[in-house]
């Protein structure tokens, strides 16, 4: 077993174990921080699919700045207890249940799947570098690019439109 | 101008929307000259074009559009003009218009409205038998048929406000409606036969089918004809009828819609002299009726009854004849017997007037000399129907006793005691009518007076026509070659002709059976004329004179075992079929909606947890679904 | 590494987020489990990415192979980023209204 194999398979087990924690745990805000492993273990494969610069970008996005978005909220509204008084068996049955099944069937369906049982994920090459993508964003992508800065600055706006008070 | 027979009806047709659309702008007299030129206007034409036929005997067919042409079938909308169609438009429209002018005056207590109405009907009408008669395939006769049976329910209606007439005109339709039922069954079997309704392609090809299809078509126009003409069993319309107008009576139902029957059997004589199991029958049912409207109409009180009877008793021969196979004969008795069955309704008419529309004969007696034209008519009326010659009736009704007693003696002397019993009623009317004294109130009297010119021109015309009438029909007998209806109309039967057997009677027989029968009428006549001109009848019938004077109970009959049963089937069809199985069908499908609805609203629960599920489970299914397909 | 094992641990991951969504009732872990399954897709794209660049021949190495996934991944970031600042104002908003981010107070859907 390669260095890397044990890596994908440790980094496999904290991105599954993290992810069931964060829907298991009461208190939310543990439940951000298992998420944030979570967002750790996928920037570890990231690396490992020598997407380097997806990695830092995940790390910095998402486990930065909108996990801790997500904390600030809770903070602020002292969500921090365990406030979901009222359990419904039912409703986590069904819903683990469906989700289960879910899981079930997608494997099912393409554990046959022969083409990708062939198929390997290759390692090295340069596509990951920030070089490569970047010449290939401002060039071929730059108008999604830039439409992208626009849902930015309305997401932006709407967002200070929906939290501003009264009125 | 055969080619212009299509004014024949247009002139009515056009009459009766101007007097119709008009009814509430036009004045009573417009309104009636309008109507009554429009039928005079036709029965211009109508000579015009009758002297034409009389040169020449190939039928002349006029197609004016094509009707019906679809999937093979083709039905043109054409007129046929022949002997046979262009003497019955020679009737309808010359009796018409005299009945135009006798109504102008007869009807003039009427509002200039419903007078209108009145003129409206009675052109619509003309238009609708001449239809009838000028149709050059069934189904063309088939809407004047049905047209006709239309006017004849308006004009028996017309006075509406009255809940038995309109009874009256309600029966009517139904009873002709069950007969026109077997007229278009009998249609579409010919349809399927001879895949064509028109005349000229039907009669020739008749021969090579099957004789089973023609006396099951043969039967079921017969249907139809029974039902427009007044046979058993769908007789019984006729006498209640009279609660129209009497100049309606006297045109629809004694001179022209009658006697569609007896047109439509004679137009189709071929399919009917092929078929001689239904001749047998239509001689059966005609001679039956004649003898079963004659015994009734011996002890009828009401003026407009009696001849109402007496008419399906005429109607009755009619049919005999055709049975027989004297279509001549036939055709022969519907041209006198519109002459003076027109004549005596008009008559009885002309007394109901002057008595104010008094129509029990009972309340009559002595009108001989107060109304002396009428009087004198009917007295022509009476005589020709009785059938003494040389009077038109006996000329006609002889040619068809004749043929019967060549068919069979025992049909003549039946039929030779329906013509008896006819003299002693008619004579008996007649008597209780105008002989004896006043039996009527003294305001009544005070107000006898003879009717207007109007009314009692059409008298005298008809009383000439039914005197002079019978001369079109010489018999053999009394002259070589002097039948000149039978000349006339030879190309219209000859087929017919030449699968007869020639009967043949030697003329001493003749002779002997004319005899005999003169002497029996003249007795019947002298008799019913000395008793009931002294001693009219005026009591209360009773035995067997009180069944007769209920008309045999026919109508209870029919009462009690149609339509009492039908009402229960539809009573119990309303209560149960109706509000238990249709309305519990639809009332509980809406219910099963409700109760689905109110299950499935549980669904609904505004949770978005449980909205989520579902659309898990939702793809679930459809991952399912593309897996296994 | 075989793609499938990427593919059952992107599907697991994205399982364990639909099974969260539907079990949990506040809407922020509601929001983070939805978070966790664009994840889950954008570990698949790059892995797809890397397995196209694998098999690419030689003679193509200069196209766009590859690259355009890991681009659509980081327009995915670019999007749960947009989203989030929009959907954490819309929590907000809920909790100032009706003092509790339970999506089961909120069934007004029902009325």
């Amino acid at each position: 077993m390669t260095v890397s194999e044990i890596l994908f398979w440790f980094l496999s087990a904290l991105a599954i174990a993290g992810a069931l924690m964060m829907v298991v745990g009461k208190n939310p805000v543990y439940s951000v921080l298992w998420l944030v492993v979570v967002f750790f273990a996928i920037s570890g494969h990231y690396i490992l699919l020598n997407a380097q610069f997806l990695a830092i970008v995940n790390i910095i996005v998402y486990a930065g700045a909108i996990m801790v978005l997500f904390l600030f909220v809770i903070m602020l509204m002292n969500l921090n207890a365990e406030n979901e008084p009222q359990k419904n068996r039912w409703m986590w049955l069904a819903g683990s249940v469906s989700g289960g099944t879910l899981l079930l069937v997608l494997v099912a369906a393409l554990r046959t799947s022969e083409l990708l049982a062939v198929q390997k994920v290759s390692e090295g090459g340069e596509t990951g570098l920030i070089k490569t993508l970047g010449s290939v964003l401002f060039k071929d992508y730059v108008l999604p690019f830039e439409v992208s800065s626009i849902l930015f600055l309305s997401a932006m706006v709407g967002a200070v439109v929906i939290g501003k008070k009264g009125d | 101008m055969s080619q212009l027979v299509f004014l024949v009806p247009l002139f009515p047709l056009v009459g009766f929307l101007l007097a119709g659309l008009g009814r509430n702008y036009l004045s009573r007299s417009v309104s009636g000259i309008i109507a009554s030129a429009a039928v005079f206007a036709s029965f211009v034409v109508s000579l015009f074009i009758f002297q034409e036929v009389r040169a020449e005997a190939t039928p002349v067919i006029v197609e004016l559009f094509p009707f019906i042409d679809v999937a093979g079938i083709r039905i043109p909308f054409a007129f046929q003009v022949d002997r046979l169609s262009v003497l019955f438009l020679l009737v309808i429209t010359g009796v018409g218009f005299l009945i135009h002018l006798y109504s102008s005056a007869y009807m003039k207590e009427e509002s200039a409205p419903h007078y209108a109405r009145y003129f409206a009907y009675l052109n619509l009408f003309v238009f609708n038998m001449l239809l009838l008669v000028l149709g050059a395939n069934y189904l063309i006769m088939f809407i004047g048929w049905e047209g006709v049976g239309l006017c004849s329910y308006l004009l028996i209606g017309y006075w509406f406000k009255n809940k038995a007439y309109g009874a009256a005109a309600r029966k009517a339709f139904v009873m002709n409606r069950i007969g026109d039922l077997g007229f278009l069954l009998g249609l579409f079997f010919l349809l399927q036969q001879f895949g064509s309704l028109t005349f000229s392609e039907v009669f020739p090809g008749a021969a090579g089918a099957p004789s089973e299809i023609i006396t099951l078509i043969t039967l079921l126009l017969f249907v139809g004809a029974t039902g427009k003409s007044a046979q058993i069993p769908l007789f019984t319309w006729l006498p209640d009828a009279m609660a129209g107008p009497t100049p309606v009576s006297a045109l629809i139902h004694a001179a022209t819609m009658v006697t569609a029957g007896i047109y439509m059997i004679a137009r189709s004589n071929i399919l009917y002299t092929l078929a001689p199991a239904t001749q047998l029958v239509i001689a059966i049912i005609g001679l039956c009726t004649a003898i079963l409207a004659a015994t009734i109409a011996l002890k009828q009180n009401d003026i407009k009854k009696v001849l109402a009877y007496s008419t399906v008793s005429q109607l009755g021969y009619m049919f005999l004849g055709l049975g027989v196979g004297a279509y001549t004969g036939a055709v022969f008795h519907v041209i006198t017997h519109a002459f003076f069955k027109a004549l005596l309704f008009l008559g009885a008419g002309s007394v109901i007037h002057a008595m104010h529309h008094e129509q029990d004969i009972r309340k009559m007696g002595g009108l001989a000399k107060k109304l002396p034209q009428t009087h004198l008519t009917f007295l022509i009326g009476c005589i020709a129907i009785a059938g003494i010659p040389p009077f038109s009736g006996f000329f006609s009704k002889d040619e068809i006793l004749i043929n019967a007693y060549a068919f069979s003696p025992v049909l003549y002397w039946i039929g030779m005691a329906g013509a008896l019993m006819t003299a002693f009623y008619m004579f008996r009317l007649y008597a209780t009518t105008f002989r004896g004294t006043f039996r009527g109130t003294c305001e009544q009297a005070h107000h006898l007076h003879e009717s207007p010119w109007q009314m009692t021109l059409p008298l005298i015309i008809l009383a000439i026509a039914a005197v002079a009438a019978g001369f079109m029909g010489i018999p053999e007998l009394f002259a070589k070659d002097a039948h000149w209806l039978q000349r006339f109309l030879s190309p219209v039967f000859e087929q017919s002709t030449a699968l007869q057997h020639a009967h043949t009677i030697s003329h001493s027989t003749e002779y002997l059976l004319l005899g005999i029968s003169i002497a029996l009428l003249l007795t019947v006549i002298v008799y019913a004329w000395k008793r009931f001109s002294s001693k009219p009848d005026l009591n209360e019938a009773v035995g067997i004179g009180k069944l007769l004077e209920r008309k045999w109970l026919v109508d209870e009959l029919y009462d009690s075992i149609i339509a009492r049963p039908l009402n229960h089937i539809a009573g119990w069809l309303n209560t149960v079929a109706e509000k238990k199985g249709i309305d519990g069908l639809v009332n509980g499908s809406g219910k099963l909606v409700q109760w689905g609805g109110r299950q499935l609203r549980l669904l609904q629960s505004g949770q978005v947890g449980g909205y989520l599920l579902w659309m898990v489970l939702g793809m679930l299914l459809l991952l399912v679904l593309i897996k296994t397909l | 590494m075989p793609v499938n094992y990427y593919i059952f641990l992107s599907l697991t991951l994205f399982s364990i987020g639909v099974a969260g969504v539907l079990t949990r009732r506040n809407a922020i872990i509601i929001f983070m489990c939805i978070e966790l399954m664009l994840n889950s897709v954008n570990l698949l794209l790059v892995a797809f990415s890397k397995m196209h660049f694998g098999n690419v021949e030689l003679s193509m190495l200069n196209s766009n192979v590859g690259i355009e996934a890991q681009l659509f991944v980081f327009f995915i970031m670019v999007v749960a980023a947009a989203e989030v600042s929009v959907g954490l104002a819309i929590i907000v908003m809920m909790y100032r209204n009706i003092h509790s981010v339970d999506v089961n107070f909120l069934n007004r859907l029902k009325h």
